[in-house]
């Protein structure tokens, strides 16, 4: 058994592969109008942030930006802005700004302001950043507008993992990939011959765990992504599968069938040291804990059908079940907020989209299928990612958590099983 | 202040699985050549003399196993083996019996329809009854080994039940 390690560095991969290509297919009624002026430039920091930030607030569905051909003006510093001009234009807020070389780095300053109060509602000096990282410093500009003027945390400067399979039957490849949210920027963290499955992030977004397979047998490796350390964690005979981080970094819930039939066990990061939690011989999988850490729901098919069921994490209670319609329900995640699952939901004939409400127990479907599956959370909560099988393959999408807004993501190949990271650990 | 954080450093892992049998996870119907006939000669004398110790349930003489099916098919949903496929297994035991010292790796599939993580799950139960029923038959379980592709290896990708029951499969694969 052999095992090849590759360094390709950043550019190798990263330019060989495709960016995602994302289309808004559905919006808000009340989408804000906004309008995001083109910032100040210079030689040396003349990227376009302010075209990243109009596109993150226009992926939202929330916002809808003005064109830039429609803009009278591009005023850059407040002092500039002739407010009377915006409002004829209905716009009710506007973002201008500047970006200066400083030394080796970019700075970039930017104004949010109120149109119709005729008031700065954010001003900000970011701190000066590599010219290559500046798509990043965008995305928290991004973050900060559509917090500002929405109440909730952004969602644009995180990351999303996937898995990509191209070919058929024994040519068939797979690829780990971590692409910027807006699908920029695809890297290759692992890649293989065989299946790769179920990515997850580490809470502090260091790490990623994920399936892997070699001649047949899976194990859950743990790739560090800065050094591209990688570790098999777990390499029992049998199952090795759907690993779930716990809210502390600390444990991994994994499901281990060597103990004669898929269970799930609760494994120590740091030690490997593992515990039983469930006990039953039916099949007991695709873990994911609540944010408080408490508790772990689970699919499992001890009534016959898979469902979700949920129990403590301690073990002191016998699992409970959660689901009841439909006849399938799977693969249950934790909102952020823990009031709410997401899963997947089968009713006989298409597998969809639900959002199960933990308090009244009341599951709304939010997609159309008829085979969508692997919902993740972006880490504010307002936006679920999926898989959905089309005529062109595995693609993926995203739909607002009120199931208004809808986005298409397609790449080459079949992409599927996506993870939205965390937000970075400040 | 550089948030170095957001600088993420990329390595690549490879991982070749260079397969001993060269057909680990491949299309097991593609490598449907029979078995020498040297060892279909031994099959009919020694599997003979293992009925006759009576190690599981007789398998009966005279006939040369038929290795040419090696994969036994299942219901949506469901890993009991169903009595058409009883054959499949019948063969795979005798030549296993007969061959102690051959293995067989069991690989265990399902259509498109669920979850990747459950149907890691159901194909490896899919899997472990074709193990089941062998060691029954009296296979020693050293011969026999397990594992579950899922839906991840399809062998067609049609969205029709032609297609699912194709994939809904435990492959025998000769290792």
């Amino acid at each position: 058994m052999r095992i090849l390690i590759l360094l390709l560095g950043i550019l190798g991969w990263g330019c060989a592969h495709a960016d995602l290509d994302i289309t808004v297919t559905g919006g808000e009624a009340a989408a804000q109008p906004i309008a995001v002026v083109p910032f100040q430039t210079s030689p040396g920091a003349n990227f376009d942030v302010a075209q990243i930030v109009q596109d993150d607030l226009a992926r939202s569905g929330l916002f809808n930006p003005l064109k830039r051909t429609d803009m009278l003006e591009k005023p850059t510093d407040p002092s500039q802005v002739n407010y009377r001009d915006w409002r004829v234009l209905g716009m009710n807020d506007i973002v201008i700004g500047q970006e200066q070389l400083v030394g080796n780095g970019v700075a970039v300053r930017f104004y949010l302001l109120d149109v119709f109060r005729q008031q700065q509602l954010l001003g900000y000096q970011m701190p000066p950043s590599p010219p290559d990282q500046l798509r990043y410093v965008a995305h928290r500009i991004a973050d900060m507008v559509y917090q500002k003027l929405t109440g909730t945390p952004g969602y644009f400067d995180t990351q999303i993992a996937y898995i990509s399979g191209h070919g058929l039957g024994d040519a068939r490849t797979f690829k780990l990939i971590v692409c910027d949210s807006d699908g920029k920027y695809p890297r290759v963290i692992a890649a293989s011959k065989e299946p790769l499955m179920t990515p997850v992030w580490s809470p502090d977004r260091k790490q990623l765990a994920f399936v892997g397979y070699q001649r047949g047998r899976s194990a859950i490796y743990i790739d560090t992504l800065a050094t591209g350390h990688l570790r098999k964690f777990s390499d029992e005979p049998g199952i090795n599968g759907a690993p779930a981080w716990s809210p502390d970094g600390k444990l991994l819930a994994v499901t281990l069938s060597y103990g004669y039939n898929p269970d799930i066990y609760i494994m120590n990061v740091a030690t490997g040291h593992k515990r039983r939690l469930t006990h039953s011989p039916a099949i007991d999988t695709e873990s994911t804990w609540s944010p408080d850490g408490k508790t772990i729901a689970f699919t499992s098919d001890r009534g016959g059908t898979p469902q979700i069921y949920e129990m403590p994490v301690d073990g002191s209670s016998s699992p409970k079940r959660l689901t009841f319609q439909g006849k399938q329900n799977l693969r249950a995640q934790f909102s952020p907020n823990g009031k709410s699952l997401a899963l997947v939901n089968y009713d006989g004939s298409e597998y969809r989209i639900g959002l199960l409400d933990l308090q009244t127990d009341a599951l709304r479907i939010l997609t159309d299928g008829p085979l969508d599956e692997s919902p993740s959370f972006a880490p504010n909560g307002a936006v679920i990612i999926y898989s959905k099988r089309t005529s062109r393959g595995t693609e993926l999408a995203t739909v607002s958590v009120n199931g208004q807004v809808n986005q298409t993501i397609k790449a080459s190949g079949d992409i599927q099983e996506p993870a939205w990271s965390p937000f970075i650990q400040q | 202040m550089l948030r170095k954080s957001n600088r993420v450093f990329f390595w690549v892992m490879a991982v070749a699985a260079l397969s001993l049998a060269g057909c680990a996870g491949s299309g097991s119907k593609e490598n449907a050549s029979a078995t020498p006939t040297s060892a279909e000669n031994g099959i009919n004398t020694s599997g003979v003399a293992n009925g006759a110790t009576g190690n599981g349930n007789a398998l009966g003489s005279g006939s040369a196993s038929d290795l040419s099916q090696h994969s036994v098919y299942f219901d949506t949903n469901k890993s009991t083996i169903k009595s058409q496929y009883q054959s499949v297994i019948d063969n795979w035991s005798r030549y296993l019996l007969a061959n102690p010292t051959s293995k067989v790796q069991l690989q265990g599939n399902t259509d498109e329809r669920g979850t990747r993580s459950y149907n890691v799950a159901l194909g490896e139960n899919r899997a472990d009854a074709v193990a089941q029923a062998m060691k029954t038959e009296g296979v020693s379980s050293s011969q026999i080994s397990v594992i579950s592709y899922g839906k991840e290896r399809p062998v067609c990708t049609e969205h029709d039940e032609s297609c699912w029951q194709q994939n809904r499969r435990a492959d025998i694969v000769q290792q």
